[in-house]
């Protein structure tokens, strides 16, 4: 009976879905696996930088720093959205509602001096921001990088759902990334790819790649 | 009442995750399990020493000013100011609030760190951590779970690069194919 119990479920069409590839980390067996092309191109420019620095504006992530820091140079972290959601850069609006201001919220986030990184993290942190947030953030990592520096960015083409889970992203290698799925977020917006580009003017290049699960990556170089 | 045999190997599978996830096979740690074999927890912790050996600062005490030393220290208190140590070992507490800049060889944080890391050998993150600001050491360990705010600089072993013939060796990791592996050796990892 034990035996016939998975044959029958699959001639019910009830048997074992296939099952995206997942990576088996300690504690983590819910993450998935995936190539990004994105970050395979980041990689191959920022092996060219000697030393380079690199900015990551995700949640603290082992993995990443591990893999930033064997291009010998300087990593920082600064978690963007988890800032943004202290109550501390809310001003009371005329109309008594509650809204973030930016120059609160950039006095003491990515303060750093101008021109400091060879390349920025900035994964799908823009879907998440609040509005207000959202272009201030990317003309002051436009500041931030260094000319030629190189910035790449996730953006989902689906609105919040299934489709579009919200996920930490941890960097196995050059070119394949872990995602860790997170609860705490909603996506905010979806930008096509002229808002992506309207959102990068600043910068002297774009590249679009569009990846299976939804999500476009986008590098741009200053 | 049907047992399915493909889930033999997944309720398997979980059982060696303990194992993994706190025995991290880092290098730091072989040197606490060979001083103390009759501990085996300490070592496990990751701890660079044994609270009952090393000058101990409770929860209730607040310190401000400049608080320094020459032996290793368990801190779980408050400290305002700076925490010099440069030979020895610091393990912040989980209780442990600090606004200071730290010195000492190797640091070790659970609790709240507002300040500036050098550690000279290592620095370890226990998932309980709060830093916010930057570090400099030579390895560094985060867990999982841990928050921090700043850079990581990493310097070179100087004994190390004695040894090296060419010192712009170091450069060619970065150098190579887009899945060259990074620097592993510097940076333990941990999850």
């Amino acid at each position: 009976m034990s035996y016939a119990g998975p044959l029958l479920m699959k001639w019910f069409g009830g048997g074992e879905k296939p099952r995206p590839r997942e990576t088996a980390p300690a504690g983590a067996a819910s993450r998935l696996s995936r190539r990004s092309t994105g970050l395979a191109e980041f990689t191959r420019l920022l092996s060219d930088k000697e030393s380079a620095s690199v900015l990551d504006l995700g949640p603290t992530s082992p993995a990443n720093i591990s893999f930033l820091t064997g291009f010998g140079g300087r990593v920082c972290n600064e978690d963007i959205v988890h800032a943004s959601r202290e109550p501390r850069y809310l001003v009371k609006q005329p109309d008594g509602s509650l809204l973030l201001d930016p120059r609160k919220f950039f006095a003491e986030n990515l303060s750093q001096p101008e021109e400091q990184f060879d390349a920025v993290l900035c994964w799908d942190v823009a879907d998440y921001l609040t509005e207000p947030l959202v272009k201030p953030l990317v003309e002051r990592l436009s500041h931030l990088l260094k000319p030629k520096g190189v910035l790449l960015a996730f953006f989902h083409t689906k609105e919040a759902g299934p489709e579009s889970p919200p996920a930490r992203y941890h960097i196995i290698s050059g070119e394949v990334l872990d995602l860790e799925p997170r609860h705490d977020l909603r996506l905010q917006r979806v930008f096509n790819n002229r808002h992506v580009e309207n959102l990068f003017k600043g910068f002297s290049s774009l590249k679009f790649f569009l990846a299976r699960d939804n999500v476009r990556e986008v590098l741009a170089i200053r | 009442m049907w047992k399915r045999p493909d889930d033999k190997p997944q309720t398997s599978s979980p059982a060696s995750q303990p194992a993994a996830g706190t025995a991290p096979a880092g290098a730091g740690n072989s040197g606490a399990a060979a001083r103390d074999t009759r501990s085996p927890e300490i070592s496990k912790t990751g701890d660079p020493f044994r609270h009952d050996v090393a000058a101990h600062i409770g929860k209730s005490v607040l310190v401000k000013g400049e608080l320094s030393g020459s032996e290793d220290l368990y801190l779980d208190g408050e400290v305002e100011g700076t925490i010099e140590l440069r030979d020895h070992s610091l393990v912040i507490g989980p209780n442990g609030r600090i606004r200071a800049n730290v010195t000492a060889r190797e640091v070790v944080v659970h609790g709240r760190v507002e300040g500036n890391v050098n550690a000279s050998e290592r620095a370890e993150l226990k998932k309980s951590c709060v830093l916010i600001g930057d570090v400099s050491t030579q390895r560094i360990v985060i867990e999982d779970g841990a928050f921090f705010k700043g850079s990581v600089d990493l310097k070179k072993d100087p004994k190390a690069e004695q040894r090296k013939p060419a010192p712009a060796a170091g450069q060619s990791v970065a150098g190579g194919s887009s899945n060259a592996a990074p620097q592993s050796s510097l940076l333990e990892h941990k999850s």
